[in-house]
């Protein structure tokens, strides 16, 4: 049997090392041409480095240290030891996980009728309308929704006119359902905007495969489009709970720091607000914020290392 | 790599064969808003035969095999597949086997999996069924890449691995989207050989879509030439390059020269020899009129006082292709590899036909 290979895409190009008689990629030139084609990063790679790198660095050395300067675990056994930044460190992974799976799941859906409408108009529309809101967040949109859904607002007192009162049936703008609730109107949009390049990438001809070969659409669906589109699904989810989990001036301004999740105990701490001199301790928790999201960014790159090899 | 042809023990019934349905295009008409993608189109196929559908790029040819799929619906006329019209029967209902262009496997599957796929949709039994596609994927000669993934496979592998999907379900149609295109120039040749073996020893039905008349000549029972929506001839590959029946034919199938000629009646005179006119002669237009000849229908000789110069030359193995200039005309002559080494560039030659009788047509319009 023919084997067949790329081996001819896999031959060195003919550089300084070649030159020289060596082989391999090891060697000055291979150095000198990896660092030439890094050049048009540096400057991203800088801004990197200043904006997220140093302050990472900073923010794990204070985690670890007394208000005295000392090395010391007891910050971090004070936030995992139970107290209020235990129950906002649960309350906010709760949240992070409310507003992944509901907007996950939504999301979903609006990408495949979006992926799989025949007008054009509709899907222009949609991709930019996702792209809007997917960044609408903050102080407006927190004012939105108070002038919306507040116990006074405009939409409260249409629901209120036809018969239905959301508020004196437990509903709350200012607690946890109420957050996750204004959460869903940034997270929707951007789930669909995340997925919606994948259900691009599910070719129709795998369709036509499945139904050539016998089966019903539910059976493509469950056998292959459901499959596939899984790792992308899940690595998108990961994103929205990492957008979630350390969103904060939306939930600020919602609620004037009286919600309980950790990046609103942070700025309080750091505000001086509740206790002074314990900075430490808000770094502590910026820490432990930065490995719950490291998880998710790890859980993304794999899953999405998964569908790009599918959906290519 | 051979076919392992000797493993087949349980593809196909008693006698190692699928056997072969009998297709019949039956006046199709299918439109896409102003565009009429086939125009009546009618066509039969005799069971085990390999029809190539040749034509070039929006002629129909793959419209036509997506309404044999059921993939689209004939606007008018039917689809007959051993007798019974399928022209309203789902695509999953058809029981064709598929090989498409672009591979199409699915890549959430190894291969042995994609080959079990139509099996597993038949509710055919794990063992059964895996037993059955390691068979099919040894007979494609891919045992020892049963358990990889599409992305672990090269272009050719993942074709053979659709070609071993496609058979698995036992198909009484094959159909071929283009299976070949993809691929470069080695594996294409190799595997073009590989699917047309497998045909022939299974004697399945097989309706082959390709723009290359290279790959159509050498796989298939018969051509069908299309062009519009419409069939311009079918014929063996044989007769299709001897006796094409229309110009476009003969421009589209094989290398043809144009040379400008004066009709006499039943003749006309080209290159200074009066030959008969192929075909219909009332079909023949009126008005100027050019020749279509092969390489092999011309004869050039060294003359220094010749009319005609040298002014390409290609080696190609035994023959070599060469262009003479003349009267305003690009000749391609076929001649022997061994007799073109005076053929130089710039010689001046003599060119004569040979040909029994020439296909002519009106001249293209110029710019």
């Amino acid at each position: 049997m023919t084997v067949l290979s790329d081996s001819a895409s896999r031959t060195p190009p003919l550089g300084v090392s070649s030159l020289n008689g060596k082989s391999g990629s090891g060697g000055g030139g291979a150095l000198v041409r990896r660092l030439r084609t890094s050049a048009p990063v540096l400057p991203f790679l800088s801004y990197v480095i200043l904006v997220l790198g140093v302050p990472t660095v900073a923010i794990i050395n204070y985690a670890f240290r007394s208000n005295s300067g000392h090395f010391t675990w007891q910050n971090i056994h004070t936030i995992l030891s139970g107290g209020q930044f235990r129950t906002g460190f649960e309350t906010s992974l709760k949240l992070a996980l409310v507003t992944a799976i509901i907007p996950g799941i939504l999301g979903t859906f609006i990408a495949y009728a979006i992926s799989t409408s025949s007008h054009a108009p509709f899907k222009r529309i949609s991709a930019a309308t996702s792209g809007v809101l997917a960044q609408f967040g903050g102080v407006n949109l927190a004012f939105m929704f108070i002038a919306s859904f507040g116990f006074v607002g405009v939409a409260t007192k249409w629901l209120n006119a036809i018969g239905v009162d959301p508020w004196s049936h437990g509903f709350d703008l200012y607690k946890f359902w109420g957050v996750a609730f204004v959460y869903m109107y940034f997270q929707i949009p951007l789930m669909v905007l995340i997925i919606t390049p994948a259900f691009a990438g599910l070719h129709p001809a795998w369709r036509e495969a499945a139904e050539n070969l016998g089966a019903s659409r539910w059976r493509y669906w469950r056998h292959v489009g459901i499959p596939v589109l899984t790792p992308a699904i899940l690595g998108s989810m990961f994103l929205l709970f990492g957008s979630g989990f350390s969103a904060y001036a939306t939930a600020e301004a919602l609620t004037t720091g009286t919600i309980s999740i950790t990046p609103i105990q942070i700025g309080s701490i750091l505000q001086g607000n509740v206790i002074a001199g314990e900075n430490n301790i808000a770094y502590a928790l910026a820490f432990a914020m930065i490995v719950i999201l490291l998880i998710t960014v790890v859980g993304y790159v794999l899953l999405r290392r998964r569908t790009s090899r599918w959906l290519r | 790599m051979a076919l392992a042809t000797d493993s087949l023990t349980t593809i196909g019934s008693d006698s190692q064969s699928l056997g072969g349905a009998p297709v019949v295009f039956d006046n199709l008409t299918r439109r896409f808003g102003a565009t009429t993608a086939l125009d009546r189109l009618s066509l039969d196929i005799a069971p085990g035969e390999l029809v190539a559908l040749l034509g070039p790029s929006g002629c129909g040819k793959t419209t036509a095999l997506r309404v044999l799929a059921g993939f689209d619906r004939p606007d008018n006329g039917r689809v007959l597949v051993d007798g019974k019209d399928v022209s309203h029967v789902p695509a999953q209902r058809r029981d064709m086997g598929m090989v498409f262009q672009s591979y199409s496997l699915f890549p959430n599957m190894n291969a042995r999996d994609n080959v079990a796929f139509g099996l597993q949709i038949r509710h055919q039994r794990a063992s059964q069924r895996r037993a059955k596609a390691s068979e099919l994927l040894d007979l494609v000669g891919l045992a020892d890449h049963v358990t990889k993934y599409p992305h672990q496979l090269s272009g050719g592998q993942q074709q053979r691995v659709a070609l071993a999907r496609a058979l698995a379900i036992e198909p009484r149609v094959l159909l071929l989207d283009e299976p070949l295109s993809a691929l470069d120039a080695k594996v294409r040749a190799e595997l073009r050989d590989q699917i047309r073996a497998l045909q022939q020893r299974l004697a399945i039905t097989t309706v082959f879509v390709t723009h290359d008349q290279e790959e159509a000549m050498s796989m298939a029972d018969r051509v069908c030439v299309m062009l519009q929506g419409r069939v311009e001839q079918v014929a063996t590959p044989s007769v299709l390059y001897s006796q094409p029946a229309t110009p476009f034919v003969g421009q589209f199938v094989g290398v043809s020269s144009r040379v400008a000629v004066t009709r006499h009646g039943d003749h006309v005179e080209v290159l200074g020899r009066e030959v008969p006119i192929r075909g219909d002669l009332n079909a023949v237009p009126a008005g100027e009129l050019e020749a279509l000849l092969r390489p092999e229908d011309l004869n050039v000789v060294v003359n220094p006082s010749g009319l005609g110069v040298v002014t390409h030359r290609s080696f190609l193995g035994a023959t070599t292709r060469i262009g003479v200039g003349i009267a305003g005309a690009n000749l391609r002559v076929d001649v022997r590899s061994t007799h073109a080494d005076d053929l130089e560039l710039g010689t001046r030659v003599d060119v004569s036909v040979n040909a029994r009788d020439v296909l002519v047509t009106t001249p293209r319009p110029t710019n």
